[in-house]
């Protein structure tokens, strides 16, 4: 080896080297980033929102029934009813959307021929690229008028067509994930399961399911999350009345409806413009609670049952 | 080979139309390009558009653009400096004009027409007229059910607007006097509150007249306009009737408000004249509204000088 051949590879592991340290830069400083802009919304959003209760009281806010702040008279900003609406099309839409989605994945993953799967995947995924203005439009023109004739009601634009909408919304989310979890455990679980006699469903209801366990629930998981936030398609077909709900055929007003609904109106620095924010806190911390339940239940059943 | 030249020859075609305009723009208008920027009320929001699209036709250097949002919204921008010209279907709060003042902003009213808010219900619907005390009394949700004003025994479903309207803030001011019933329906738009009537037999709402008549004067088919008295001691007047006009107790005028005086000559002075002479009130009738009256001129008088 000469002297030139040596230079050379100092050159060239020298300049990998630099590579390296600047991709590696790159990867961190893009992690960082997105961490910064998490902890930026969320610091705008809680300077913004805790000003509220500097004149409104905490428990007036969260548990106060009635949220008028454009009354005739009083302005009135309780934010319960609201809450309730959302829980309520989200628990709505989780009923609908749950025991279809898991259905669906077991199908898919388990029953139907490789042929057929490579056509529904695709399309159930597809239903995840639809807007939510656009299935908030066939809510109010197609299914509202529908829920109404088939329940005898005067109106169809309530809580059960909005669980309705947010369901299909949900599907996607819960089909696809829970679908990839069941195909990935390995083939062994199946065989044994035969092997020792199980008929299919035995093999899909006693093994299958309870080692996917942990990835349905995330996938449900971030379901709720999506059900949650969900927007522009509740707001067409939930009616928005400010009235506490007492059954699904009541219109709901969901907190993230109410704040696209009224952030138009108010004034930069008002308390209006200050308690949406404090609603959007309070939607914060439920999908950051939602999240974190989910990644406990995730690492539990990794940790008690390993493969 | 083929689909290159046909490439080429689009990418040319595609450069020279957009050449042709720009050649356009740099070479008449864009001297003095005058941008107005007008936001609010939804009621208004075909109108004001007409109108603009009528003034730009005289004058092709003004470069107005209409949206909606509310009434609400329309004062909201104003006060945080984002427009030129709110137009709300109510006058300004107290609570705006205090909230304006913060912000060294006082707001110049103009009426620039007149609706007649119009109170409907669904066609199969037996009922023909109210008092407004009826009509308070069914959107504070004392009056459940349509036989307590001499219908079917049906319950009464409401719909209204949001309370970004201006329709909303004017309606439960003048009308209702009073909260609305926490169970009203809040939808998007007066087109909202038209198709749910439409499609709900025990549904009432509130919109304006321009959504109730099509563009040849005729109403549209679906509804039924309620007649509406002071008390039950007057005539019920149709919003409808131009001759009765004067009387309708749910007649209110529509306004636009500017962030400062106005300056003579201003581009948006010269689109305010537009909107107030003859031809611009023309537009306001042709668009379904009613034009303003002396007294509304004389209000307007008032603020130039």
């Amino acid at each position: 080896m000469n002297c030139l051949t040596k230079f050379r590879m100092i050159i060239t592991s020298n300049h990998r080297n630099i590579k390296e340290k600047f991709i590696e830069l790159f990867f961190s400083a893009t992690g960082i980033i997105a961490l910064l802009i998490l902890i930026g919304i969320f610091a705008f959003l809680f300077i913004t929102g805790i000003q509220t209760f500097t004149e409104i009281s905490l428990t007036e806010f969260l548990l106060g029934n009635e949220w008028n702040p454009a009354a005739y008279g009083e302005p009135k900003w309780g934010i319960l009813s609201l809450v309730i609406g959302t829980l309520i099309v989200t628990f709505g839409s989780l009923v609908i959307a749950i025991p279809l989605g898991i259905a669906s994945a077991v199908y898919l993953s388990e029953i139907a021929r490789p042929k057929i799967r490579e056509i529904i995947k695709p399309a159930i995924e597809m239903i995840a690229g639809i807007p939510s203005v656009v299935l908030g439009l066939i809510g109010i023109l197609f299914l509202s008028p529908l829920v109404a004739l088939i329940f005898g009601l005067s109106s169809g634009l309530n809580a059960f067509t909005s669980s309705i909408i947010v369901g299909i919304m949900v599907l996607p989310t819960i089909i696809s994930i829970s679908e990839d979890v069941l195909t990935s455990l390995p083939n062994e679980f199946r065989e044994a399961s035969l092997a020792l006699g199980a008929t299919k469903w035995q093999m899909i209801r006693m093994t299958l399911l309870p080692a996917a366990l942990s990835g349905i629930v995330a996938a449900i998981m971030l379901g709720i999350g999506r059900a949650i936030g969900e927007t522009m398609a509740i707001l067409m077909v939930a009616g928005n009345s400010i009235a506490m709900p007492v059954s699904f055929f009541d219109p709901v007003r969901p907190m993230t409806a109410n704040i696209a609904i009224e952030i138009k109106e108010v004034v930069k620095g008002s308390l209006h413009y200050e308690a949406l924010f404090a609603i959007g806190l309070v939607l914060f911390v439920m999908t950051f609670v939602v999240n974190l339940i989910s990644d406990v239940i995730i690492e539990k059943q990794v940790r008690g049952y390993k493969w | 080979m083929r689909y290159i030249y046909l490439m080429v020859i689009l990418f040319l075609v595609v450069v020279a139309v957009g050449c042709t305009n720009q050649s356009r723009i740099t070479g008449e208008i864009v001297k003095n390009i005058e941008d107005i920027e007008i936001k609010g009320s939804d009621t208004l929001l075909q109108l004001v558009s007409n109108l603009a699209e009528a003034y730009t036709e005289v004058k092709p250097t003004a470069r107005i653009s209409v949206t909606g949002g509310g009434s609400g919204g329309g004062i909201a921008a104003l006060i945080n400096d984002e427009i030129d010209i709110a137009v709300a279907s109510r006058s300004i709060k107290e609570k705006e004009l205090k909230q304006a003042e913060e912000r060294g902003i006082k707001p110049w009213e103009f009426i620039i027409a007149r609706d007649m808010l119009s109170v409907i219900v669904n066609e199969d619907n037996p009922i023909l007229k109210l008092t407004i005390e009826q009509v308070s009394r069914i959107y504070k949700g004392e009056i459940t059910n349509w036989k307590e004003v001499g219908g079917k025994d049906q319950k009464i479903t409401l719909y209204g607007r949001q309370s970004t309207s201006g329709t909303y803030v004017f309606f439960m001011e003048e009308i209702v006097k009073g909260d609305y019933s926490a169970k009203m329906r809040n939808m998007e738009g007066n087109q909202a509150i038209l198709d749910a009537v439409k499609q709900d037999q025990t549904g009432v709402g509130y919109v304006g007249i321009g959504y109730i008549v099509d563009e040849k004067g005729n109403q549209v088919s679906g509804i039924k306009i309620i007649k509406i008295a002071k008390d039950e001691g007057s005539i019920y007047v149709s919003p409808l009737e131009e001759s009765t006009h004067s009387e309708y107790p749910a007649s209110r005028p529509l306004f636009q408000y500017l962030s400062k005086k106005l300056t003579k000559d201003s581009a948006i002075y010269n689109f305010l004249m537009f909107e107030l002479s003859n031809e611009g009130q023309k537009i306001v009738k042709k668009s379904g509204f009613v034009p303003i009256i002396a007294e509304d001129r004389e209000h307007n008088n008032e603020l130039f000088d």
